[in-house]
């Protein structure tokens, strides 16, 4: 038993450090493997090929090119995006080799400073991989199995053994389609089909990596599953595939976390995020979501477009998303639920702040099929600066589908005068036994609050983060407990120069 | 302790505060009464540096300190405590982290060790308990659905909690019935009737200064001090009113 630990605990030492190796090199030093720059079949099939995929695969990248083409981008959000050049991009960078530790000098100090702030320097990701030590030996120790992906391909995947052992099959994709072709060829573009939109589209024929799940019936998964995305190769597009499968009975709680290094190109993100519970299944989906946001002006952000969809196929299946949002010059995202399953549950939990210029426009859609079936909907937005947030999500409830219930609760907190809030709320019911509700609010941080928490020895910005944390409670309070810790303090941080 | 030197204050463009003088010694209570709009809160705003309340001439210092030059979480950390008339309820974060939050920048500006999480729950226990607080209520979020009455008392467990130099207490009597009365007057003579703490006190009555005897009672009208005298001047304003004095 100790032995086994200890090669857990080794082995994860070991995947730990090869993360923070690429934590610490993730400027020119790594040697990129780039795909030519722009987009056409040769780029699909140069992707395809570099992962040795099979050829149904290949084909299934090359028809969703085909179809992309014939697409165009949809402008109805509330986001001011400037015109994408997709032939001006990278589509595919693997990093070559392990790369040497280069010294904390010279990694970039504005970042160094916003992860001490974090309070998750280095040593963070050693923890995060389960490695025991640290300053607080007060905390237990952490259980969460790490698949980094860096750039766009998964380097490390800890945990592993202990994860077969219980039949959990924790995989990047690429293993995955190689593995188990049943199992993905079975789920893969089945929540989100193929021609869903623009950006799923664009993701199917060009995803360079990202994750596979499955929990077997009845398992409870012994551990949180985690992966970190990371942007590091200048002008790469970023187009994760992440498939989870809940067998029946059974749990899984996965966390995904994001960080990006500053650049001065905008760099556009599409990943396709797909969950399937069966019977009696639940899956407990949280991401903190922090890339660039761009300078002061707005320049240089990421654009984020995600799709994120989860089916609750089986009969009291349930999906909780959360999610904490403070990055990316521009968020379009609305992880859905669609409730198929009699009594399937869908949550949906979100923070998202936005600051001087970024814009999100997030929410989320609960497709009621299912009899019984219910939703709760809490969506906190919090704008400063010049930004603007929205709300927009979609309550749907099908003819058949008797006794149906949502809550959807849309709280918006502006600071100054500049930022603006908006809620955009779809409700459509053809059944008339549902009950839906909806309750929004938007407030200022008032004048009143501010200075009785100064007046108590906070200083503005902590005061302002104090004020902020409340407000968004019942949302992070969602979250594992380290990862709301991380959040909390992200949330200040997301807000420096808002106030003073 | 804290000396005021013809302090003329404006809010807006409205001068409010218009050559007011007055010293507090260490070991000194001091309770300042007046009629409606006669200054009383902008006194207490003025000296904890709440934004928008202009000194446009005059000068404060705390322990030798210039006052004025510092921002209201700093003059928090130097020892000053203002007790508010309307608390602010702050939505989502409980009393328990606010105040350990609250009290850990103040330590932490003064250079001190952060309380940890139990060492903090001991010493709100007990003070919550010396004001009769349920533990409940210090886990509840700042001020949100109390009566004006527990909010008071609240205010004087942040009062214990914190354990200020100068405490600036604002109408802590109003709103509170008899009982409640006794209880925060015997929390700050617990709390603050110590040869190294001062407390001023703005009140409308003088029932209050029943439970909290006043070395002394200053009237405040017009913007200035008009009269000073000792705990007899408060009776006095009680049987006379505002008006016979300004006669």
């Amino acid at each position: 038993m100790t032995d086994d630990i200890e090669i857990k605990d080794k082995a994860a030492w070991d995947a730990a450090e090869k993360v923070a190796d690429y934590e610490h090199g993730w400027s020119s030093d790594i040697e990129t493997d780039f795909a030519p720059k722009g987009l056409n079949e040769d780029t699909v099939r140069f992707i395809s090929a570099k992962k040795n995929e099979p050829e149904w695969m290949l084909e299934w990248r090359l028809k969703a090119f085909a179809m992309w083409k014939t697409m165009e981008a949809p402008d109805w959000a509330k986001l001011n995006v400037p015109p994408i050049d997709y032939q001006d991009a990278y589509y595919y960078a693997a990093p070559k080799a392990k790369p040497k530790l280069n010294s904390l000098d010279e990694v970039d100090p504005e970042i160094l400073r916003v992860y001490e702030k974090l309070g998750i320097p280095i040593a963070e990701q050693k923890l995060l991989a389960g490695v025991e030590g640290g300053e607080d030996g007060g905390l237990p120790q952490r259980r969460v199995a790490v698949d980094a992906v860096f750039d766009s391909v998964s380097v490390a995947t800890t945990f592993r053994a202990e994860l077969d052992r219980a039949g959990v099959i924790f995989r990047s994709i690429s293993e995955a389609i190689k593995e188990y072709p049943d199992l993905v060829r079975k789920y893969l573009g089945k929540i989100v089909p193929m021609h869903d939109n623009y950006f799923a589209t664009l993701n199917c024929a060009v995803f360079s990596d990202g994750t596979f799940v499955y929990i077997p019936e009845g398992v409870r998964c012994p551990m949180e599953l985690s992966t970190y995305f990371r942007i590091n190769a200048e002008n790469t597009g970023q187009f994760e595939r992440t498939l989870i499968v809940a067998d029946k009975g059974s749990y899984v709680s996965y966390l995904e976390g994001c960080t990006a290094p500053m650049r001065d190109e905008n760099q556009l993100h599409a990943a396709v995020v797909e969950l399937v519970a069966l019977d009696d299944a639940e899956i407990k989906y949280s991401t903190v979501q922090n890339w660039y946001p761009g300078d002061a002006e707005g320049k240089g952000g990421i654009y984020n477009f995600v799709t994120k969809r989860a089916l609750c196929q089986g009969r009291n299946s349930k999906v909780s998303w959360t999610q904490v949002e403070t990055g990316s010059a521009v968020t379009w995202k609305y992880p859905s639920c669609v409730l198929n399953g009699e009594n399937s549950v869908g949550e949906f939990y979100s923070v998202a702040v936005t600051n001087n210029h970024q814009q999100a426009d997030t929410g989320t859609k609960m497709i009621h099929n299912g009899k019984g079936s219910r939703s709760t909907i809490v969506s906190k937005g919090i704008s400063a600066g010049h930004s603007n947030n929205t709300y927009r999500g979609l309550v749907r409830v099908a003819p058949n589908a008797e006794g149906v219930r949502n809550f959807t609760q849309c709280d918006s907190l502006l600071l100054g005068s500049l930022s603006g809030a908006h809620t955009v709320p779809y409700i459509e019911v053809r059944n008339p036994s549902a009950q839906i509700e909806h309750e929004a609010t938007t407030s200022k941080i008032s004048d009143d609050q501010m200075f009785y928490a100064m007046a108590r020895g906070l200083n503005a910005e902590e005061a302002v983060t104090l004020i902020v944390n409340g407000f968004a409670k019942e949302v992070l309070q969602q979250l594992p407990m380290e990862f709301a810790v991380e959040a909390q303090k992200l949330l200040g941080i997301s807000l420096e120069g808002s106030v003073g | 302790m804290l000396q005021i030197n013809n302090l003329h204050a404006n809010v807006g463009d409205k001068p409010i505060l218009k050559g007011l003088t007055l010293s507090l010694n260490a070991g000194e209570i001091h309770a300042i009464m007046g009629p409606n709009g006669a200054g009383k809160s902008t006194l207490g705003y003025v000296l904890s540096g709440r934004p928008g309340y202009e000194v446009t001439e005059g000068s404060v210092t705390f322990n030798g300190q210039d006052l004025l030059a510092l921002e209201p979480h700093e003059r928090a950390a130097a020892g000053l405590f203002l007790g508010f008339q309307y608390p602010v309820e702050i939505p989502g974060v409980s009393n328990v982290q606010f105040l350990r939050e609250a009290l850990n920048a103040q330590r932490k500006y003064r250079g001190e060790a952060p309380l940890t999480g139990g060492e903090f729950l001991k010493v709100a226990r007990e003070q919550a308990g010396a004001l009769g607080m349920d533990m409940d209520m210090l886990k509840r979020p700042v001020n949100v659905g109390f009566s004006g009455g527990e909010k008071k008392r609240n205010e004087m467990v942040q009062m214990g909690i914190i354990d200020p130099a100068l405490a600036i207490l604002d109408e802590t009597d109003s709103g509170l019935d008899i009982d409640a009365l006794r209880t925060v007057g015997d929390g700050i003579n617990r709390i603050m009737r110590k040869p190294d703490k001062a407390v001023l006190l703005i009140t409308h009555y003088q029932r209050l200064l029943d439970y909290v005897k006043p070395d002394f009672v200053h009237v405040l009208d017009g913007g200035r001090i008009t009269r000073t005298g000792g705990a007899e001047l408060a009776l006095e304003l009680e049987r006379d009113g505002y008006k016979e004095l300004a006669a």
